[in-house]
């Protein structure tokens, strides 16, 4: 593709924004945590992008690596963090983040 | 370059618009089925990156594994309605004058460094194929490639544990 990087970076930082607004408004705990995973993919497209601009260089690939491990990182962070929610959904019957408020004084 | 300008204008909206109706949908189902579209819309991006490997690997874990986890979770509990009510009051407003704010600085700083304003080389098949990625992968990257092996068995292990822990002080 011949477009711009600027146009790229200017995408992923809309799709972060986004995600970061995801978190702010929702208070179900599941769809904050799928505003999480937003924002990792669009810092994973910025990483995709500067890959790209520098591309025929041999750094160029630490991009894709860097991204590989970000998706295995955010597959681990999933599967505890759901453990973690069907947990809290246990004992307090519901997954509303304002619900989960017993360490508070 | 009219060509790669629509394809990549076309994506775009569709993966902000995604995006927002993931935020926004009230039944949790609908957002996780936005967002499987929203990844792979980003994988599509991915594809025209000269990105091939990192593509497939979104759509197979990301998409595949990770949304359909997701969905069992959701479906498991009965939780895709929220309830109603008892936000305060300036939250959303809030939220999204920040959100933007946040959005205009991103902008600002990603796009004035140097490698924003470069121009793209033409490249070969072989930038982003497995072959290549593997070879970074398995000789300059093998040492953290090993210990994300780790983190994934801790992960497993952790998930059962607490899923299991819960269950035995409700007998």
């Amino acid at each position: 593709m011949n477009i711009p990087p600027a146009y790229v970076l200017t995408l992923s930082g809309i799709l972060f924004a986004l995600g970061v607004i995801g978190v702010l408004i929702r208070r179900n705990a599941i769809v904050i945590f799928m505003s999480i995973e937003l924002m990792l993919n669009s810092a994973n497209l910025a990483l995709i992008s500067f890959a790209r601009t520098l591309a025929p260089a041999q750094e160029a690939f630490r991009g894709h690596v860097f991204v590989f491990f970000v998706i295995a990182v955010a597959a681990a962070e999933v599967a505890v963090g759901l453990a973690l929610i069907v947990a809290i959904f246990r004992s307090k019957e519901s997954i509303d983040v304002d619900e989960v408020s017993s360490l508070r004084g | 370059m009219t060509i790669d300008l629509i394809l990549f204008v076309g994506l775009a909206l569709i993966s902000i618009m995604a995006a927002i109706a993931m935020i926004v949908s009230r039944n949790a189902v609908y957002s996780v089925l936005f967002l499987v579209l929203n990844f792979l819309t980003v994988a599509t991006l991915y594809l025209l990156l000269n990105a091939a490997f990192i593509a497939i690997v979104q759509i197979t874990v990301y998409a595949g594994a990770i949304m359909v986890l997701f969905l069992f979770v959701i479906m498991l509990l009965g939780t895709e309605r929220e309830s109603i009510g008892g936000r305060i009051r300036w939250q959303i407003p809030l939220a999204i004058v920040l959100g933007l704010a946040l959005a205009g600085e991103l902008a600002f700083v990603l796009l004035r460094n140097d490698i924003a304003q470069g121009s793209l080389a033409d490249l070969s098949v072989e930038f982003g194929s497995p072959a290549s990625i593997g070879r970074v992968l398995f000789s300059e990257y093998l040492v953290p490639f090993e210990v994300t092996s780790i983190l994934l068995l801790v992960a497993m292990i952790g998930a059962i544990v607490i899923t299991q822990k819960q269950r035995r002080e409700g007998k």
